[in-house]
């Protein structure tokens, strides 16, 4: 179990080492100069010269690198260039809102899914799984920000249940702020729901297609308890696979979606800093949603060893 | 009055008839043997009576357990009787198992479930049949998982499941058939014991007429669906009344004939293998400690003359299989030297090798997995012809492959049909033309017919021994099974643990065996002969 | 986890056969045929000129002279969405291309070299799964600038891995195969035995992941256009034009809803398509019917 453990968390780290770098490399290629941006037009070349050494402009490369992980490590990302405050104050008041859709999200999307997926399996080919997965099927090929605009023409333009956008912010409240992210997590979960139903279904027809459902069939047990004691855990396993991925494409989504509604998001600032070319909290973003996935995929691999003991015992 | 009666039962899956008016009765403490070559319907005759089949199936005719009609029992019903009343045991031990949970928890779990004990009450219990099928306590907890174990301990679970709560009747669906003959051996005494312990019916299916015959009291024999014959053990086989009775009595029991034997060390050996030793990478115990590695071969030193035919036996994992490969320099050895025709092939890269590979070929096990699905028979029994030094025209290709068809007793008009259009067996006499194509001094078969029906096999081995007289060509049979040894092979080597015990004249080895590794093969190898001997003496 | 791989035993004929018979191959074929169509028949006609802004027509609801209304320009929605659905499928067929094109390769001879190039390609393959294709797309951006070319490049690079993984999970289940051992018992090199046996028996499964990642492409794509990072003006775009339609929701909702069932068709056609040859070239998938 630790050596399987450790071998993930070194490849972890290694991903992260080597996607730092990537980051990195490409805030170093890109044109212009952070100094001078920040001072503007009219400074002089000595007060330009000045800051970059302030800001370690000058160091060597590798140096330079070290610094910048070391400013990410100690949550240093930085003074944004437009909004001449640390990027991380910027982050953290935006991650208030990224963070709490994301996992609605995710949890909505599992909570649809799971329970359609073995209804579907256990009852294949019948009309009940047909429909669900014709929906499923629909769902799919559903863009997530078409759909959301849908739902805000439905709930907001036309029943005018919810708000069409914008976000009052916690200290308005928890339920304000909890239904102005709604129709934004239902956008996001419902296409990813429906990915998640269509995996769990065939892992879960694929197990019961195996040996040992058939044993436990001739033990005496019903179908049913069968496809909860046996089936039910063996096909977690590509389930929480696909959750990992979903993951990484919820927090994509979720950059968009924070632009279809307007809410004051990691999505927002990203996209009102790439046409401000406010390079310094692109990157950071871009790191800070990296590392986000590679956790998340870290919790994935040890969930694995949790769920099949296989895996406990390999190196 | 019998525990099991089945009355002109039939079965269809869609539109195919699956089964044909079988009947078949099981007497309490009786063991009745299922025999029949693959696809004669005896899975599903098992199948039936658990009521675990496929939902397309349909079943009419009349099946009643212990006064209960099966086809007419509702789901609820058959629940009940399932792994309490009947058990079953699968042939494949490997996949039986749930991988996710304990062995405790999947023996537990039927007992628990039908008698409603307690959790610990369960465990006592599930712990006392893993002892009785021979898993005790110190080296198997109840917290051990199936991947832990090997194919017999897996099957000894399986066992244990079925036998949890003493059955009326037991049903083992070729529960030997993926172990070695020893495995084998052990796993039939394990069951004989518990069906006399607890005066249990056991249905024992299997494709192996000496297997049934050690085993069963009565016997029914089951072709396409039909029951061919059924009677007592002994009786229906001494008489053999039946001609498919007696034509499956006389391939279990086929010895082809072979005219000259070779005798070692006449002439310049062919092969020569001295001190050759294969380490894998084991298991890494801890993360500041090298894996130990395991050695699956272990200093083998041996040869063997033109025109010789070996047999290399052993259990299944004794290293066989791995010195076959470093043979046929598919693999490479840790320590040692093999010589072939007098050249050194050890250590050698591929374009040095395409002059040994023109000498040597190989028969494989799986008639169905050794040729590629997607190309067809002229390109397939054409692929080794990529070795000769000039390349042949595409006419002369054809040539050849019909050729080598012809041979092994195919047509010409079989060269551009895929794979799949051939029957087991003669996909089996494909892969020999395969390998003969380039006029090899030496073909290694690894189980060349282990997967095959008894009537197939006999006509296989016939094959083997004619092309070994023919075109002279030098045989290394590695296999399990004795009977194929001693069918058609001049010499045996024995293996076990990765090292050669015994080696000597087949007939001598078979005979006389001397190691400890050889007494057990041989004294475990089911053999017809024999087991209809011992029937006669004690059924009269 | 391991892989397993069935592998059919048919013809030619027989598998049309098949496909004639199976509903989602018939269905998503014929609308990916339609869409692709649509894009072709855009290059010689189209009902209205879409370069052409006639603003006395502007905000038009769906009617018979403007199937799905005109925007906010007076342009005909239905002629926007044929032509764009030529960048669509432009960006896609590139994207995908790339991914197979490198992905495959690099999969299938990870698989039959293993050790260390092997271990350097999963590597990484994870450091490229860490950015997804956005959070690529928007670093590019931040390089090049947004355009359609950038968008191919993220939604392509992002490719690439899938279909080394693919590749490779596929291989590693054809390696152990005995026929695989027969050839190399006959002298042949990993290369050839990688051509010749390896990749025509997984081609059905990169065909399958080939139409499922055209999909997401096609979404990507919209994706990327309707944040503006996608193809620009005047160019138009399925994406585009719900980013132009966003703001018109109350007074021009067909603005909205017409371009967002072009995606929607067009991706389930080609998960339905997708389906339908797994359906009919896989026998384990069609056993779970």
């Amino acid at each position: 179990m630790t050596a399987y453990l450790l071998k993930r968390l070194a490849i972890a780290i290694a991903t992260l080492i080597l996607a730092s770098m990537v980051v990195f490399a490409v805030l170093e290629i890109l044109p212009g100069d952070p100094a001078r941006l920040m001072l503007g037009l009219n400074a002089s070349a000595e007060q330009v010269e000045l800051l970059r050494n302030q800001m370690g402009l000058n160091a060597p490369l590798v140096l330079r690198y070290l610094n910048w992980v070391g400013g990410l490590l100690s949550l240093d990302f930085g003074r944004s260039y437009t909004y001449s405050v640390p990027v991380i104050d910027l982050v953290r008041e935006r991650m208030a809102v990224s963070l709490p859709l994301a996992l609605i999200a995710l949890a909505l999307s599992t909570i649809i899914a799971i329970p359609v997926g073995l209804y579907s399996a256990s009852r294949r080919g019948r009309a009940g799984d047909s429909i669900a997965m014709g929906a499923a099927q629909l769902g799919v090929a559903i863009p997530n920000f078409w759909f959301a605009l849908m739902l805000i023409y439905l709930f907001a333009v036309w029943l005018r249940l919810v708000p069409a956008g914008g976000f009052p912010g916690w200290s308005a409240g928890v339920w304000p702020a909890l239904k102005s992210l709604l129709l934004p997590a239902v956008a996001l979960a419902l296409p990813q729901a429906a990915i998640l139903a269509r995996v769990a279904r065939s892992a879960l027809i694929e197990v019961l297609n195996e040996d040992y459902i058939r044993t436990a069939r001739a033990k005496g047990l019903p179908y049913r308890a069968v496809l909860w004691r046996h089936a039910l855990r063996n096909a977690m396993i590509p389930v929480l696979t696909i959750l990992g991925l979903q993951f990484a494409f919820l927090l994509a989504g979720t950059i968009i979606i924070e632009n279809v509604f307007y809410l004051p998001g990691l999505g927002r600032l990203v996209f009102q800093a790439i046409t401000q070319r406010d390079l310094i909290v692109v990157e950071s973003i871009v790191m800070l949603l990296v590392v986000a996935v590679i956790a998340v995929n870290l919790v994935v691999d040890i969930s694995y060893a949790i769920v099949d003991p296989r895996l406990r015992h390999r190196q | 009055m019998s525990l099991l009666e089945i009355e002109n039962l039939s079965l269809a899956i869609g539109d195919t008839p699956i089964l044909k008016g079988i009947e078949l009765s099981v007497a309490p403490g009786e063991v009745m043997g299922l025999v029949g070559e693959s696809g004669s319907g005896k899975s599903m005759t098992a199948l039936t009576i658990m009521q675990l089949l496929p939902h397309a199936a349909r079943a009419s005719g009349r099946v009643s357990f212990d006064g209960i009609d099966i086809l007419a029992a509702t789901e609820d019903q058959m629940c009940a009787l399932r792994g309490d009343d009947i058990g079953m045991v699968f042939q494949e031990p490997m996949t039986a198992l749930n991988p996710v949970k304990t062995i405790g928890e999947q023996v537990a779990e039927g007992i628990r479930w039908h008698t409603k004990a307690s959790r610990a009450e369960a465990e006592d219990r599930a712990r006392k049949m893993l002892d009785r099928v021979g898993l005790p306590e110190a080296k198997f907890p109840l917290s051990r998982y199936p991947h832990e174990l090997s194919g017999g301990q897996r099957q000894r679970v399986v066992i244990a499941i079925a036998c949890a709560l003493k059955p009326k009747l037991l049903i083992a669906d070729e529960p030997t058939t993926a172990l070695d003959v020893v495995l084998q051996a052990q796993i039939l005494d394990l069951l004989r014991g518990l069906v006399s312990e607890n005066r249990m019916g056991l249905l024992l299916i299997s494709h192996d007429l000496a297997v049934v015959t050690e085993m069963a009291d009565r016997i029914t024999i089951l072709r396409h669906g039909e029951v061919m014959e059924s009677g007592d053990t002994a009786q229906t086989l001494s008489a053999q009344l039946h001609p498919y009775t007696r034509q499956l009595a006389q391939a279990s029991m086929h010895v082809p004939a072979r005219a000259k034997v070779h005798a070692a060390g006449s002439a310049k050996p062919l092969l020569e293998v001295e001190g050759v030793t294969r380490d894998y990478p084991g298991r890494r115990t801890s993360l500041f400690k090298a894996a130990p590695s395991i050695r699956a071969v272990d200093d083998v030193s041996l040869s063997l003359a033109p025109g010789q035919s070996v047999a290399l036996v052993g259990r299944s994992g004794c290293g066989k299989s791995t010195l076959a490969r470093m043979i046929l320099a598919l693999d490479k050895s840790t320590l040692g030297t093999i010589r072939f025709r007098g050249e050194t092939i050890t250590g050698k890269s591929e374009a040095e090798l395409k002059a040994a590979r023109r000498d040597m070929q190989v028969v494989f096990q799986d008639p169905y997995g050794s040729f590629d699905p997607r190309q067809k028979v002229a390109k397939l029994v054409a692929e080794p012809l990529h070795v000769l030094e000039k390349k042949p025209t595409p006419a002369e290709r054809r040539e050849m492959v019909a050729h080598a068809l012809h041979e092994v007793g195919l047509g010409i008009s079989d060269m551009d049909k895929y794979p799949h259009e051939f029957s087991g067996g003669q996909r089996q006499r494909l892969s020999i033309a395969r390998a003969i194509i380039t006029r090899p001094k030496l073909v290694v078969a690894d189980e060349p017919v282990s997967a095959l029906d008894v009537s197939i096999r006999a006509q296989i081995l016939d094959l083997f021994a004619e092309l070994n007289q023919k075109l002279g060509v030098a045989y290394l049979f590695i296999t399990h099974d004795l009977t194929v040894a001693r069918a058609i092979t001049d010499e045996v080597l024995v293996m076990h643990d990765g090292k050669i015990v015994e080696r000597g004249k087949t007939g001598d080895v078979l005979d006389h065996p001397q190691s400890e590794a050889a007494k057990a093969l041989v004294a475990a190898a089911p053999d017809l002969h024999r087991a209809i001997a011992r029937r006669m003496r004690e059924q009269g | 986890m391991t892989l397993h791989i069935d592998i059919p035993e048919e013809t030619l004929g027989s598998i049309l056969a098949k496909a004639f018979r199976n509903r989602s191959f018939l269905i998503g074929f014929a609308i990916t045929v339609l869409v692709a169509a649509m894009a072709v028949i855009s290059y010689v006609w189209t009902p209205y000129d879409v370069t052409k802004l006639v603003i006395s027509d502007k905000n038009l609801a769906p009617s018979s002279a403007h199937w799905f209304g005109t925007d906010h320009f007076g342009r005909d929605i239905l002629s926007m969405i044929m032509v764009g659905a030529r960048n669509s499928i432009a960006v896609a067929l590139v994207a995908v291309g790339i991914g197979m094109g490198i992905g495959v390769p690099l999969g299938a001879f990870a698989a039959a070299r293993g050790g260390l190039f092997d271990e350097a390609l999963m590597r990484l393959n994870d450091l490229v799964f860490a950015f997804p294709a956005l959070l690529s797309a928007i670093m590019i951006t931040a390089i090049f600038g947004p355009g359609a070319i950038n968008a191919i490049i993220a939604i392509g690079i992002f490719n690439i891995p899938v279909f080394a993984r693919v590749a490779r999970a596929g291989a590693l289940a054809i390696w152990p195969r005995e026929f695989i051992l027969a050839a190399r018992a006959a002298g042949k090199s990993k290369t050839q035995i990688t051509i010749e046996h390896v990749l025509p028996n997984i081609a059905t499964m990169l065909l399958v992941q080939g139409t499922i990642q055209f999909a997401l492409a096609i979404l990507a794509e919209a994706g990327l256009s309707y944040v503006g990072l996608g193809a620009q003006p005047p160019m138009p775009s399925w994406g585009r034009m719900l980013f132009d339609a966003q703001t018109r929701m109350v007074v021009a909702p067909w603005m909205a809803i017409f371009p967002g069932m072009a995606i929607v068709v067009s991706v389930l056609g080609l998960n339905l398509l997708g389906d339908g040859i797994a359906d009919i070239l896989d026998p384990k998938s069609r056993r779970q019917r």
